[in-house]
């Protein structure tokens, strides 16, 4: 009876790991699967050509030169933003708040925030930063939008980053007479600084790749860039405009589907894919590398 | 010299405050405007609530001699519950099985290989997840299984490889975080790995593998861009697998820039935005209830 019964038990674990196994195969096999794909269909499209010319209308042979300048653009605006606010929400909650009503409603909305669907987002942007601000489709909105989804991410990782700093460290500073403030600024932001940087380049892939909040705040259109205008910011031209519409490669990729104009759709969408996932893929291993390093250097300091 | 010190850090204490402060604001101006707007379908329009969540007939523009406007939403609610819950049901035992994998079979495979594959599933934007759907998917169920491939399937499918990394990593999370006598003291008895993670360690991690398939659902629940690509936007009740179909976010998406603002059916779409704004309000506060409910224990 025992026996028999060991031996099912026995079975039944055998079972259970292959499961196991199998769910992880399957998963590290999808990514593979999904990048390599994407990778596959998408290198071959790639030029010089590709990533700097403007797109065609109804024609062959578009690149996305404006669309990706306009990613990292949004992106560098946006971050400008967020970051500073991010880290600075991050240092209160880590270092200055008490538990009570406060503190609760910021933890709450910073739940709340990261768990919006971004297209509501979108149509927040477009009530407010569209149409409430006078700025139309534009660059501004379209950061101000990304903005908001950045925010709680930046929070989170910003204060993760604060909490692992070693109270000693805290301590041995207000000990020797520092206010909470520079101990703040002097010890405890440096040291955190490796943990921050890295969770705002992460952020940053997750905002390059964002498309349904910008629909309706950055624009689905791009005007005719003149990179001669490029340090002319008030021109409607300069690519520098912040109130220009600005349609990123993200959302491009979604507009040349939905249109269905030109002709080498499929060329143009897959090359513009893999240029998004080569993208966030080099976000992420910046990430890790600049957060090797940084903390290489600061622990041999 | 005391009394500028104390001053100085009564001024960093509110700056930190307001920016923290600020991220209350938004999201309070959040639920403000889209509520503003959300609720004029029902107070200038007079549109009955009941009608819009629980009745299919969607005709915002039909002439009043016609029968007058209908805006009955249940069309686009059923084909988000439909696309979201099916693509948490595909999710949920292969996340959770990677996740078992990751803390109780191998645990450096899975931090040096699962866990980097699954942040890059997470760092794919859902515009190229779409894409991938497009091109790969759509195709594939339009030549093995008929159709046209645009379809339920190949939505929730889409999505439920969306969804698995928020599963995988909080499931980890809960089940690294599980006491190690628990585990240790029923090996002990002689259990099978199975039965410790059948009888001790799932148990001991339910609220956090929960909260975790909350998550979950809620990203597919408010997922616009990649669904939109692939369920081929045909207003119709789900009613197969491959059958086109719609979704709230499908929906707004397409609609939005073809309407005229303050028009019956424009306003439609903001009341579906309210009701995304408030379905994502509704899950962030039942995990909140759980993870008090943990705490508590």
């Amino acid at each position: 009876m025992t026996v028999t019964g060991n031996k099912k038990a026995h079975l039944a674990d055998k079972i259970a790991t292959a499961v196991f196994w199998l769910g992880a195969i399957l998963l590290v096999g999808s990514m593979l699967g999904l990048v390599g794909f994407v990778l596959y269909h998408g290198l071959r499209q790639i030029s010089w050509h590709f990533l700097t010319a403007a797109p065609e209308t109804i024609r062959a042979g578009g690149g996305i030169g404006p669309q990706l300048f306009n990613s990292f653009y949004l992106l560098v605006l946006s971050m400008t933003v967020a970051a500073p606010i991010g880290i600075l929400a991050a240092i209160y909650l880590a270092e200055y708040s008490r538990p009570g009503f406060a503190t609760e409603a910021i933890r709450f909305s910073i739940e709340a925030l990261s768990s919006l669907p971004s297209i509501v987002v979108g149509l927040f942007g477009l009530l407010t930063f569209v149409v409430l601000t006078g700025w139309g489709y534009s660059l501004m909105a379209g950061a101000m939008a990304l903005t908001v989804i950045n925010l709680p991410l930046i929070v989170r990782v910003s204060e993760e980053a604060i909490r692992t700093v070693p109270r000693e460290l805290k301590e041995g500073s207000m000990a020797v007479g520092a206010t909470k403030w520079q101990t703040v600024w002097r010890v405890v932001l440096p040291s955190a600084l490796p943990g921050i940087l890295t969770g705002i380049i992460v952020a940053s892939g997750r905002v390059f790749g964002e498309a349904a909040a910008l629909l309706y705040t950055a624009g689905m259109s791009t005007p005719r860039l003149d990179f001669g205008m490029m340090w002319n910011p008030s021109h409607p031209a300069s690519p520098l405009n912040p109130f220009r519409p600005a349609e990123t490669l993200a959302v491009h990729i979604w507009k040349v589907n939905a249109e269905g104009l030109i002709p080498d759709l499929r060329q143009v969408g897959d090359g513009a894919a893999a240029v998004l996932i080569l993208g966030v893929l080099g976000f992420n291993l910046a990430a890790r590398a600049l957060g090797r390093w940084l903390h290489r250097r600061m622990t041999a300091a | 010299m005391i009394r500028l010190g104390e001053r100085r850090v009564a001024w960093d204490k509110w700056l930190l405050f307001t920016c923290a402060g600020l991220v209350v604001v938004l999201t309070g101006s959040i639920i403000l405007f889209i509520a503003g707007k959300g609720v004029s379908t029902f107070v200038t329009n007079h549109a009955s609530p009941v009608q819009f969540l629980f009745s299919t007939d969607w005709a915002p523009d039909r002439a009043v001699a016609e029968g007058g406007p209908g805006v009955g939403s249940l069309i686009f609610l059923a084909g988000s519950l439909a696309v979201s819950l099916l693509a948490v049901a595909v999710a949920v035992p292969v996340s959770l099985s990677a996740a078992i994998f990751a803390t109780q079979v191998a645990p450096k495979l899975g931090q040096r290989i699962l866990q980097p594959s699954l942040e890059i599933l997470a760092g794919i934007p859902s515009v190229v997840y779409g894409w991938i759907g497009l091109t790969l998917l759509v195709p594939f169920i339009r030549l093995h299984f008929g159709g046209l491939g645009f379809s339920l399937l190949a939505g929730f499918l889409v999505l439920s490889v969306m969804i698995t990394p928020t599963i995988f990593t909080v499931s980890v999370d809960s089940l690294r975080a599980t006491p190690a006598e628990l585990r240790e003291g029923a090996y002990a008895m002689g259990s099978t790995r199975w039965q410790v993670v059948r009888r001790v360690l799932l148990p001991a991690a339910r609220s956090g593998i929960i909260t975790g398939v909350i998550l979950g659902l809620s990203r597919a629940f408010g997922e616009a861009l990649a669904v939109q690509m692939v369920i081929g936007n045909l207003r119709k009740l789900p009613s197969s697998l491959l059958a086109p179909m719609t979704t709230l976010t499908s929906a707004i998406t397409m609609d939005m820039p073809y309407t005229i603002m303050g028009s019956l059916w424009n306003n439609a779409l903001w009341s579906m935005a309210l009701l995304l704004l408030l379905v994502s309000c509704a899950f962030i506060v039942g995990t909140r209830l759980i993870g008090r409910k943990e705490a508590r224990v």
